[in-house]
């Protein structure tokens, strides 16, 4: 066999490594969409009067919107009435605490190196580990609570902070923003709450773990982090999904909410399943991320390092509303076989001062189409603002794809915008002269590939760069040869 | 240590090597001189495996194994180096953490345990101080905005790091300052032992002065066409090539 054949026969019989499915009993709502649906969610979740009328407010808006086509991806129709809006693992009470959470459940965690057992994890870091359509359970909750930190699932800030819950959801992401958000809006099911209060610098990163398991399920999960005046956090967002042949819909929406002087630092490392390598099955990923620099002096940085997913619709964005405000946006999007991405961000400058930084780093290989969407908006007040912006594809192979659309739209004549962009391909010179020094083809593709991407993995806590590093390595095993 | 017979090796539908033969045995120091476009970097590129060259005829038998049929990662593994003439930059990769991971890759082949990072770096700074290479240079992506001289520097860094017990230098010696030639040059001489061996590509006597070589020999359209000591080395600085292509045209 040839050297190239061996390398494609490695990729093709390596799996997604996350793939397996849990055993766990759940509870389901019937298939499909209606007012009856939501109703249903509303009420397994108990909820207040308003926020079942928010969420019918939010469905019936989105029976009159159609779905985005501008994105530059192609998928069959999706049958909205085909997919289960409601799962959950079925527990007998609420778990109180982590030793009444179903074992089974743990050990799912566990399986993916999560460990939701407070006492073995080494590292400060708080988890919300969320299971289909529910909060299993969130650790460290009591430590974080001393300073006022309140970390917990969304429907449990529904219950214990409704007031809190009130005033910022749909703040930054209104109900009716775009289809997916409209109709994330009516069925999210739970999610993460976080609320930093004035001048607390949260001392561990949190974090929220999202498995899909159940079949047929689409994921509608809403992630609220608030951040009070001089506050600070770094937020990590972690997902994996089991292996099945039919594509699972996955419409989540973070919103963050930074006031005067807050800093949230958001890093996910997404990894949902991409399909196998002819295409089939895999997670549609359709994520409306948005945060508000509210208040003056405020900075929020995404971070995201894209591997997962059949299809990626995802634009991290961020408004810069108060004066000397900031926005980062650090990516890497890897698509390898019959993936596709479209993937970017919006910086909207509204105050003065403002300012904003985009790195973009796409790699594809396989068959697959990388495209970068990316609006930086001056408005006309947005006195002295700058955005810098940085575009760079990577491509492995001659079968892929790689685009960039940037839109650019400055209203003042005081911004100052730079943008660049480079298209390259990874060479065979680079390979040889790793395969000399006695490094093997994959890991000269993962050192090349890390080093490419080394401006955005350093963003990343520490332990997740790691983590980050070794996913990139396994996307692209066999891409080369 | 080295048994080159009947080479024949071509790229695309271009023939470039036609017949070498070249005998390297343990502690020698093989000069290889020749015009443009020979086939010098074409040998260096077949021992060290590169794909693109096809060999069509000959073989090569590299420690008593056929060097033919290994991978290029196995060639490096087994000691085999090549200090490049073009050598090629990695952004994003520092030197440092490119040779850990080659110096480790190489050693798990070898059954040996890996070096950790405080191990790792006595081993660098010993080597460093052998080449005379400053840490800030190694702390920068690989080649990147490196200066000819630096990037010849860095390849014999490399190859101290591996300690190879085959080294091919392709013009290693092209591009560097009178210092730098001597460092360099010092270098390799310290390297060198009754065990290993080193093929020298050059176009100039003056590195001879420095690493003196046992034979010397004058490759020409893909074979290897006269031999000798350091001595034609010094004929060839005052000739040229002129008369070597006469008599090869003769023969
Ligand atoms: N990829 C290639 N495709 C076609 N011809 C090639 C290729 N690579 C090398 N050659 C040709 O092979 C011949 C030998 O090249 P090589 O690089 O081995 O010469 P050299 O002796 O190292 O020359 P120099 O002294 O200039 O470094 C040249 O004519 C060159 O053009
Ligand atoms: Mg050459």
């Amino acid at each position: 066999m040839s050297k190239d054949n061996q390398v494609l026969e490695e990729i093709t019989s390596k799996e997604y490594e996350h793939g397996w499915t849990s055993n766990i009993e759940m509870e389901s709502a019937p298939k499909g969409l209606n007012e009856d649906i939501v109703r249903f969610i509303s009420a397994k979740k108990n909820e207040p009067d308003w926020l079942l009328e928010w969420r019918l407010k939010a469905y019936r808006h989105w029976t009159t919107m159609k779905e985005p086509k501008w994105p530059n991806v192609t998928y069959p129709e999706i049958n909205y009435q085909d997919v289960i809006y409601y799962a959950a693992p079925k527990q007998k009470a609420k778990p109180k605490s982590l030793e009444e959470v179903d074992p089974e459940l743990l050990k799912t965690f566990e399986k993916l190196g999560i460990s939701l057992t407070e006492q073995k994890r080494l590292t400060g870091i708080a988890v919300d580990a969320v299971l289909d359509s529910v909060s299993v359970a969130t650790t460290f909750k009591e430590k974080l609570g001393e300073l006022g930190i309140i970390f917990c699932s969304f429907s449990e800030a529904v219950q214990e902070h409704p007031e809190l819950v009130k005033k910022y959801l749909g703040s930054v992401v209104p109900m009716n923003d775009n289809y997916f958000a409209a109709l994330n809006s009516a069925v999210f099911s739970d999610g993460s709450f976080c609320y930093i209060p004035k001048g607390v610098r949260c001392p561990m990163e949190l974090s929220t773990y999202f498995r899909i398991n159940a079949a047929n399920t689409g994921q509608f999960e809403r992630t609220l982090i608030v951040a009070d005046e001089g506050s600070y956090v770094s937020y990590l967002e972690g997902c994996t999904a089991p292996q099945r042949d039919e594509n699972q819909l996955h419409a989540a929406v973070v919103e963050i909410y930074a006031m005067k002087d807050a800093h949230v630092k958001y890093s996910t490392v997404q990894n949902w399943y991409p399909g196998d390598k002819d295409g089939k099955g895999g997670i549609y990923n359709f994520v409306t991320k948005r945060a508000l620099c509210a208040g003056n002096h405020s900075k929020v940085s995404w971070t995201q390092v894209e591997t997962g997913s059949s299809i990626t619709w995802k634009y991290p964005s961020c408004i810069l509303k108060g004066d000397y405000s900031s926005g980062e946006f650090y990516s890497v999007a890897v698509t390898n076989n019959y993936q596709q991405a479209d993937t970017g961000t919006k910086m909207i400058h509204i105050g003065k001062h403002t300012k904003s930084r985009i790195v973009s780093k796409g790699i594809s290989a396989g068959r697959s189409q990388n495209s970068y969407r990316g609006q930086v908006h001056v408005l006309k007040r947005a006195e002295s603002a700058r955005n810098f912006s940085q575009c760079d594809s990577l491509l492995m192979g001659d079968q892929c794809g790689a685009h960039t659309f940037p839109y650019i739209d400055v209203e003042n004549n005081s911004a100052k915008v730079e943008h660049e962009a480079t298209t390259s391909k990874i060479g065979e010179d680079q390979i040889f002269y790793c395969l000399q020094r006695g490094i093997d083809e994959e890991s000269a593709v993962a050192l090349i590939v890390n080093g490419y991407a080394k401006e955005v993995l350093n963003q990343l806590p520490m332990e997740f760069a790691v983590e980050a590093q070794k996913l990139l390595a396994l996307t692209l095993e066999g891409s080369v040869g | 240590m080295l048994s080159i017979k009947n080479l024949h090796a071509k790229i695309e539908d271009n023939q470039i090597l036609n017949g070498l033969n070249l005998e390297v045995r343990p502690g020698e120091v093989h000069a290889i001189m020749g015009p443009n476009g020979s086939g010098k970097s074409t040998l260096a590129s077949v021992l060290a495996g590169r794909e693109e060259f096809e060999v069509t005829d000959g073989t090569v038998d590299y420690l008593g194994k056929n060097l033919l049929e290994l991978d290029p990662e196995e060639r490096a593994r087994e000691g085999i180096f090549l200090a490049f003439q073009y050598p090629v930059e990695i952004p994003g990769v520092s030197t440092i953490n490119f040779m850990k991971t080659a110096v480790n890759q190489v050693r798990e082949a070898r059954g040996q345990e890996p070096l950790d990072a405080v191990s790792f770096l006595g081993v660098m700074k010993e080597k460093m101080k052998l080449v005379e290479i400053d840490q800030s240079l190694l702390n920068r992506s690989l080649n990147e905005g490196f200066s000819g001289g630096e990037k010849k520097r860095n390849e014999i860094f490399q190859m101290a790091m591996l300690e190879p017990k085959l080294a091919i230098l392709d013009e290693t010696d092209s591009g560097l300052d009178i210092d730098a030639l001597r460092i360099v040059a010092n270098g390799v001489n310290k390297l060198r032992n009754k065990n290993n061996s080193i093929i020298v590509v050059t176009h100039y006597q003056r590195l001879l002065e420095y690493i003196v070589p046992d034979f010397v020999h004058v490759l020409y359209k893909g074979k290897i066409v006269k031999s000798g000591t350091k001595e034609l080395a010094l004929e060839l600085e005052a000739k040229g090539y002129d008369w070597i292509k006469d008599e090869v045209a003769l023969a």
